[in-house]
């Protein structure tokens, strides 16, 4: 028999970014609300401090702020039908585990989705007709719009401080910016940061093709910034360890940083770290939950009463904690029916190389994560897909993140992978080599989703979640378009060789891609092919909210987590401006 | 050409576990090669936990194929790496602390699901050692060490496409391990053994662990000599204090 705590009115499941957001604001409405995280404690002092942080082998190779996969994991095939079989060590996409989450150690590129993402499905079928795509491509509308989003996205940018060039300020196109982004009604809160000798070389090029590049909306900060918390940030030292690390500056946004100290000053938040919930508790009857049964540091199972739960675990995370707490309906891949798990989606990422000259200096390691040039020009909205046959995009990037060796150390094609010609080859090309990167949106599939493995079990005993997915024919279409695309910018960039890395033929659980895993507990208009209302709210218990890049119906060519912050914002106000006041469904079914 | 001749036997002996006569070692054989400076070190600082002797020859001659010295840069063993990949094997990593070591195997599963073999990494390297220096005396009557260099790298190759068929598990899955941690080694901060005198970061310009390049980072193209840093050097924090928040 568990033990049982004191009962709270909000149990959050996570001690993230979302959960900082939303413990913040749920405690200044008055709420007492508890965050219930699976790791431990960390700061930016003592924990993210310099040197010790600067160490790519315990970081980026050991993955030291990561989840271990000793306790908790997924299972992975490529289809159903074939056997899953547990991912035993991280690769593909790196879950943060402690309190921050992953975006402790994300780059902070920080965009927002064109304004035709929410509503894809209606905006596909008018512009290219009812039977433009096949039907395996199971895109749906979010039942959120980019107009509703917008004030919640800005917001989100302000408390994250962004840093960027307007290109659409309220309708008008601005030079410099994106002129592909949609309207914004406030510019960044912050400049653009400085621009990379990569970035240069590639914006050159791409202005010579015509198209429009700009610097990468980052959070990496570009100056002294005090966020409307009160949060004091640190201009970014462009070090170059961003990504699988922590800021050692008070540089690089996290919840640390910009949020959770302002959540943890109100009496009425409580932040729980060692508490990994096993699963939502709910009564049958009245179709509420009742609150959630977690493990302590001691391995005790406790109960954590609350009149409301919300799901603020990693991605895919949720959709696993709604299919053990035996909630909604599975989606099953045989008949297409069913909704939690439905709809997992990733990102499709390609790349190119770009060889110059040994003479050349790009000097890799003086980076940041969010330090990029980018075009925007073959994003969904962007093009006409009429002749094509998909829809989807990229942007195309020169990101110059840090050039840290054991992972960086390109070799131009033909090198062979080891001895004394790999050597030389290193040695000319590590600092003469720009990457340019392709990050492709992922539409739904059938076949993509998140099931609970029948076989393994995590170290609580509890099923593990299984991840069926591989890239569906019209993101392998997308991603070849615009993977050319970056191609002919390469060979404009007056390297002496370039090398493209296509997408694979088939998705692999082993090598890093992004950590962009998105859908499983899906926003949506209609509780048959959706988890959660357009308020994030689940159409099957009022009193249970979910939060995060689990909520997308696909996922868009950017990275998530400007759209995952304004998401949570939007939920947020939706529960205290509405739901708190006279609790049950927001949308009626 | 004995490349084709040298495979082929390889795989004769993998597959058929047929006798073939050892290769000729172009004069080589006799020399046995010296195990890495920091193996003979007294003081305590270079003590392997977790190779025997043999195996640290092993390991010692198959990382000196994979990054081998040249005139101006030394090779992997010198630069510390079998040091550095025996105590990796001697702590967590090793032990697959960060590893759903979990059942039911399927050690045959497609290459997209990853690595499924029931061993952690330090079973990993004493199995595939053990096994491919059986696989070597067969054919060669001799040890790996004691082969030639082209040898070497005939056996290496032989290991990384699969030619080499070992007992009990497949021979490129240890070939892989064996190459990511020994780059691990030549690039990770000096701290964990390899990359001594920062000899890695110095021959691709890589300057380690400092903390800022504010002033730098739009000064496209020019050169950057300053001397690299280890999270070991006792100066490095007050290096990277002294730019701490100075931005603009």
């Amino acid at each position: 028999m568990a033990r049982r705590m004191q009962s709270v009115d909000v149990a959050l499941v996570g001690g993230g970014m979302t959960a900082s957001i939303l413990g913040k604001h749920l405690a200044e409405a008055g709420s007492t609300v508890v965050a219930l995280e699976r790791g431990d404690m960390r700061d930016t002092i003592p924990d993210f401090q310099s040197p010790s942080m600067h160490d790519e082998l315990k970081h980026s190779i050991r993955h030291a702020l990561m989840q271990n996969p000793a306790t908790q994991t997924l299972s992975f095939r490529n289809f159903p039908g074939q056997r899953a079989l547990p991912m035993r060590q991280l690769g593909s996409f790196l879950p943060g585990e402690g309190v921050g989450g992953a975006m402790v150690h994300w780059n902070g590129q920080t965009w927002r989705f064109q304004p035709e993402w929410f509503e894809l499905k209606s905006w596909v079928e008018q512009r290219y007709g009812a039977n433009f795509l096949g039907e395996d491509v199971t895109i749906q509308d979010w039942g959120i719009t980019y107009d509703e989003l917008e004030p919640y996205y800005d917001f989100f940018e302000k408390v994250a401080g962004i840093c960027g060039t307007a290109g659409n300020l309220r309708g008008q196109k601005r030079q410099g910016g994106n002129p592909f982004e949609g309207p914004r009604q406030n510019d960044y809160p912050n400049p653009p940061m400085k621009t990379s000798h990569s970035g240069a070389l590639f914006g050159e090029a791409a202005a010579g093709l015509g198209y429009n590049p700009f610097p990468v909306p980052s959070a990496n900060m570009t100056r002294h910034y005090t966020n409307p918390y009160g949060a004091q940030m640190m201009p970014c030292m462009y070090c170059g360890f961003c990504e699988t690390y922590g800021c050692e500056h008070f540089a690089k946004t996290s919840p640390q940083t910009a949020i959770l100290p302002f959540a943890l000053a109100n009496k009425n938040f409580e932040l729980r770290t060692r508490a990994n919930v096993l699963r939502v508790e709910w009564d049958r009857g009245s179709k509420t939950a009742t609150g959630v049964t977690y493990v302590d540091a001691s391995g005790v199972e406790i109960f954590q009463p609350a009149q409301m739960v919300v799901l603020c675990a990693f991605a895919h995370h949720n959709a696993v904690l709604m299919l053990n707490s035996g909630i909604g309906t599975p989606y099953d891949p045989a008949t297409c029916e069913g909704t939690v798990g439905r709809n997992y989606t990733y990102q499709t990422m390609s790349g190119v190389s770009v060889f110059y000259e040994g003479g050349k200096r790009i000097n890799p390691f003086m980076g940041a994560g969010a330090l990029g040039t980018a075009i925007d020009d073959f994003n969904n909205g962007s093009f006409d897909h009429g002749p094509l046959g998909f829809v989807g995009g990229a942007y195309i990037a020169a990101y110059q993140t840090g050039g840290r060796p054991i992972a960086y150390h390109p070799v131009p094609p033909g090198t062979p992978r080891w001895g004394r010609e790999w050597k030389d080859a290193v040695a000319q090309n590590y600092n003469s080599t720009v990457s340019i990167t392709v990050h492709g949106s992922s539409t739904p599939h059938p076949n993509n989703y998140i099931g609970l493995d029948r076989t393994y079990t995590d170290a609580y005993g509890q099923p593990l979640g299984m991840l069926t997915y591989d890239f569906p024919y019209n993101d392998r279409l997308m991603s070849r378009h615009v993977t050319q695309k970056a191609w002919e910018i390469a060979e404009a960039m007056g390297g002496k060789s370039v090398a493209v890395s296509w997408l694979p033929d088939h998705y692999s659980i082993v090598p890093y891609q992004t950590t962009h895993n998105t859908g499983g507990t899906i926003v949506g208009t209609d509780p048959r092919t959706s988890v959660l209302n357009k308020y994030l709210q689940s159409w099957d218990l009022h009193n249970l909210w979910t939060v995060g890049a689990s909520c997308f119906p696909q996922n868009g060519g950017y990275n998530p987590t400007g759209t995952v912050g304004a998401l949570a914002y939007w939920a947020v106000d939706a529960m205290i401006n509405r739901y708190l006041k006279n609790p049950g469904p927001l949308v009626q079914t | 050409m004995t490349r084709s001749i040298t495979r082929r036997n390889l795989i004769k002996l993998g597959v058929a576990g047929a006798v073939v006569a050892p290769m000729p070692a172009h004069g080589q054989e006799q020399q046995q090669p010296s195990l890495p400076p920091q193996h003979q070190a007294a003081d305590g600082q270079d003590v392997l936990f977790f190779f025997t002797d043999p195996e640290a020859r092993f390991i010692t001659a198959a990382v000196d194929r994979l990054i081998p010295a040249d005139p101006v840069w030394p090779s992997a063993s010198q630069a510390g790496v079998v040091t550095y990949i025996d105590h990796q094997l001697a702590s967590g990593y090793g032990d697959g602390a960060k590893m759903y070591l979990k059942g039911p195997w399927v050690p045959e599963a497609p290459a997209q699901q990853g690595y499924q073999l029931r061993f952690t990494p330090a079973e990993l390297y004493r199995r595939a050692i053990a096994e491919t220096r059986e696989a070597v005396s067969a054919n060669f009557g001799r040890e790996f060490w004691e082969l030639d260099a082209a040898l070497m790298d005939e056996v290496l190759t032989s290991l990384e496409t699969g030619a080499i068929a070992l007992p009990s598990l497949p021979s490129p899955v240890f070939f892989e391990t064996l190459l990511a941690n020994t780059i691990e080694g030549w690039f990770a901060d000096p701290a964990y053994g390899g990359n001594r005198d920062m000899v890695a970061w110095r021959m691709i310009g890589f300057p380690g662990a400092y903390a800022q390049y504010l002033e730098l980072v739009e000064r496209h193209g020019e050169p950057y000599h300053r001397e690299p840093i280890s999270i070991s050097n006792s100066h490095a924090r007050s290096v990277h204090l002294s730019g701490h928040g100075d931005g603009g």
